[in-house]
């Protein structure tokens, strides 16, 4: 087998480094490849998909010291309706002692403080934690605890006991007036 | 190859005989209509299909349903997103339970399908004699030759003949198998006003409904032309390119070359 | 096996791994760039790799579309639209796949009567060529179980049609059609394993077309001189040759597939199945997808029972006689390399047989047509002698045509024509 390549090599060599044959190598390649993406995009969110990338929320049904959980791309979001003392107790916190640094200011909306929007999802294993509705635990600072490995976040919704490494993400949102907020 | 070329010519000749024999059908075949979407490099009319968007929202929305449709895809037809928020928001869609469990309404936002005017197809039958009338959101991919087929059906009523016997509540149209249709005809003249002040004659609103209904059927449709065109001009040169390079390679091939010795 | 392991790859990673599993000698012994092929093979033989190219694409673009079906009765229509409408080139990959089922059905016809017109059935290639057959088959209940995951009108009532097929077997016939179904009609659970099948068997049809090659491999290509090799001049190496000729006809098919799939991506389909499966409504005509119609119109053209003429004797009734002359029809072609008794292979020096070959071709145009008209007037008769000269050309004409025919010289060898035709 070999003395055939030899053969072909040997006496063809300069016809088959032609540029002819470069070019219609490299052009079905190139066309290889073009015709790859579309099988990889399709695995990218769908158009219908990508239409819900953003929710409404009505706050004006949310009583000072509720909070309520809205589905956003699948995740659940809580939006808490903070009370005075609750927004005191999240900026009295001694932001070096925190396991992840943010000031409530960073985390909150200014002008719009009483609102604590954030993704409720633990960072430590992605459970949810309780503390949104009324009579559940919200853990040892007041805000949210997860009841799978125990972690306790505050008002601010930071990590402040138990394994999570991370305050719970604040997602992207803005207020459309003072009673809608949009997520996304 | 004189022999293939013979088994060739009899092949085209009984090609040609099943295509005539298959043209006879029992409604009478549709006008053959110009429409800015046909041909390689066809696109949608958008001043057409914002106007036929017009007339489907007006006129065709009381009985007929497009559950493919949503408000979001207006914004291919050139309509700005502040409009179709509010377009959206005329309708009211009903979205999950409240707390109480009972069906929540909400009023409707871009992503939402158009709404249907019936809950369900008994409903719908039982508010129009009988007849379901077809969701449109594929109607004209859904019958053969199907743009001219709807435009043809939509301006083609006319008076049963003589001998023609009409069933009480259906209309005669000879595009229709069998001719007798239960759907009134729809379109009259000045029936919509349209916003950028094209006279509404019958044969214009047939035809900007006919091209958003084509839209709404196949919204890919320039995509896909587009694409094509990309796709075949490719092929082109990679046929040209590699037809020279075979010709080259099987050069010593054709003078007898032996490669083994 | 020792021939097939004898490769020594240079390359040191490749040698070690070729001492622990000698893959890399099988695979090339099998398809490897060297494979000596005769020197003569004209375009027809660019169908075989075509159709594998073909199979490639309708599986890649298959399991992508299954990522976004949903094969439940309620959702199964809704998630096709979705798919075309808002899945990120979704309609690229459907209609690809739409389209793509009808081109692969395309190389494979073109593929098989190459290999009728050649004799490529002939001593030593009847496996080969039977498991070809075996291939056809398989895309055939692919084909068939693809249409109905749509679940348009189309769908439903060619599933319903052609699972009521079985219900002509006598006795246990009932039970494998609800067997088949699930249910007591075409309904979720038909769906559902149709779903599941349609996924599995493309894959087997890979594994058979490994057989196929393998097979091709150890008869050697036939060629349409029908004559076998003589010497190494006969021959010359797969790669650069084949694969460029290949690539070539393969770019010339692509153009083709393309405009269809970009230009008139539902002409072959029918307009019904966008129509969503309405269970109490059948469509004015159900028509198969175009692939089947020669073998729907001979089992449509057998509207009579076999039995004693002017009498009340049946033995098979009409319904039983045509779901067996349809399968007939195909698993005849197993019997064919016993059944053309020609000792010439190629159509090429047989004068009288190239008549009736051509007459086969027109025949199996003419079963298409008639398969898609409405069995009315003279459709029926137009059927039965259709099917007819279908049956007989097998039956009757190649047994004892063989035998009869005056054939032309034969050329001394594969090289020889060649060489002279280019002094």
């Amino acid at each position: 087998m070999s003395t055939i390549n030899k053969t072909i090599d040997g006496e063809e060599g300069a016809t088959r480094r032609d540029f002819l044959h470069v070019a219609a190598t490299g052009l079905g390649g190139v066309g290889a490849a073009a015709a790859v993406w579309p099988f990889i995009d399709q695995m990218n969110p769908a158009a219908d998909t990508l239409a819900l990338a953003t929710v409404e929320v009505d706050l004006s049904a949310i009583g000072e010291g509720e909070a309520v959980k809205v589905m956003w791309q699948g995740k659940p979001i809580f939006i808490r309706h903070r009370t005075a003392t609750e927004i005191e107790e999240a900026r009295s916190v001694n932001v070096a002692e925190l396991v992840d640094k943010q000031t409530d200011a960073e985390r909150v909306t200014e002008g719009q403080e009483k609102w604590l929007v954030v993704t409720g999802i633990c960072t430590h294993l992605g459970c949810v934690p309780v503390g949104t509705s009324d009579g559940e635990d919200k853990g040892e600072f007041g805000g949210w605890f997860c009841p799978c490995h125990g972690s306790h976040y505050d008002t601010s919704g930071r990590i402040r006991k138990g394994p999570a490494p991370k305050n719970l993400p604040v997602p992207v949102y803005t207020f459309l007036s003072d009673t809608t907020l949009q997520i996304g | 190859m004189k022999f293939v070329k013979n088994i060739a010519i009899a092949l085209t000749a009984v090609a040609g005989l099943a295509g005539t024999a298959m043209g006879a059908g029992a409604a009478k075949h549709p006008m053959q209509m110009e429409w800015s979407f046909n041909g390689p490099t066809g696109t949608y009319d958008r001043a057409a299909a914002q106007r036929g968007w017009q007339v489907y929202k007006d006129v065709c929305s009381a009985c007929h349903s497009l559950k493919y449709f949503r408000f979001r895809n207006l914004a291919d037809l050139g309509y700005e997103e502040d409009m179709i928020k509010a377009w959206a928001a005329e309708y009211t869609v009903v979205d999950g339970v409240d707390d109480a469990g009972d069906p929540k309404e909400r009023s409707g936002m871009p992503q939402d399908a158009f709404p249907s005017p019936f809950p369900n197809p008994q409903a719908a039958a039982a508010s129009n004699g009988g007849a379901v009338p077809p969701d449109l959101s594929l109607i004209t991919k859904a019958r053969h030759d199907g743009a001219n087929y709807v435009f043809s059906l939509l301006t083609g009523y006319e008076d049963a003949p003589a001998d023609h016997p009409m069933p009480a509540g259906k209309n005669y149209n000879p595009y229709f198998k069998g001719g007798n249709i239960s759907m009134a005809p729809p379109l009259s003249e000045g029936i919509v006003e349209y916003e950028d002040g094209t006279p509404a004659t019958t044969e214009q609103m047939a035809k900007d409904l006919t091209t958003f209904l084509m839209y709404v059927a196949e919204p890919k449709l320039e995509a896909r032309k587009h694409m094509g065109l990309n796709v075949l001009l490719y092929l082109g040169i990679l046929i040209i390119v590699l037809y020279l390079s075979m010709k080259k390679i099987w050069k010593p091939v054709k003078e007898g070359k032996n490669f083994y010795e | 096996m020792a021939e097939w392991i004898d490769a020594k790859p240079k390359n040191k990673a490749a040698a070690w791994l070729e001492e622990r599993l000698p893959i890399i000698g099988l695979v090339n012994n099998v398809v490897g760039v060297d494979t000596p092929t005769p020197r003569n093979l004209n375009y027809w033989w660019n169908f075989g790799s075509l159709a594998g190219l073909m199979l490639v694409i309708q599986i890649i673009s298959g399991v992508v579309l299954a990522m976004h079906y949903t094969p439940n009765t309620l959702m199964a229509f809704d998630s096709v639209e979705r798919i075309m409408r808002d899945v990120n080139y979704g309609w690229l990959i459907r209609y690809m796949h739409a389209n793509g089922a009808s081109f692969f059905f395309i190389a494979v016809y073109i593929h098989i009567f190459r290999g009728l017109y050649y004799g490529s059935y002939k001593a030593p290639r009847e496996v080969l060529w039977m498991l070809g057959i075996v291939i056809f088959l398989l895309m055939m209940a692919t084909a068939f179980m693809g249409y109905v995951l749509p679940w348009g009108q189309m769908s439903f009532w060619g599933a319903t049609v052609i699972t009521n097929l079985f219900s002509a077997i006598p006795v246990v016939g009932e039970s494998i059609v609800s067997l088949l179904w699930g249910g007591f009609s075409v309904d979720n659970p038909t769906l559902n394993r149709f779903f599941s099948l349609h996924y599995l068997l493309p894959f087997v049809i890979a594994g058979v077309v490994i057989l196929h090659i393998w097979a091709k491999k150890v008869s050697d290509s036939g060629n349409p001189l029908g004559i076998d090799v003589k010497s190494s001049a006969d021959q010359i190496p797969f790669h650069p040759f084949y694969t460029v000729k290949d690539a070539f006809g393969a770019a010339v098919f692509f153009a083709i597939f393309a405009a269809f799939l970009f230009y008139m991506p539902n002409a072959l389909g029918h307009p019904d199945n966008y129509i969503p499966a309405e269970p109490l409504v059948t469509p004015a005509s159900i028509v198969p997808e175009w692939y089947f119609l020669p073998f729907y119109a001979i089992l449509r053209a057998i509207d009579f029972p076999l039995g004693i003429p002017f009498t009340d004797i049946v033995f098979v009734e009409a319904k039983l006689l045509g779901v067996l002359a349809m399968f007939a029809s195909i698993l005849v072609w197993f019997g064919l390399p016993w059944l053309d008794t020609s000792k010439v292979r190629s159509g090429k020096f047989r004068p009288m047989f190239r008549w009736f070959f051509a007459f086969l071709v027109i025949d199996m145009f003419v079963l298409t047509w008639l398969g898609a008209q409405k069995p009315e007037g003279n459709i029926p008769f137009y059927g039965k002698i259709a099917t007819f000269y279908y049956f007989s050309y097998f039956l009757l004409i190649l047994p004892v045509l063989g035998k009869r025919e005056k054939t032309l010289p034969l050329p001394e060898s594969i090289a020889n024509p060649v060489v002279k035709a280019a002094e």
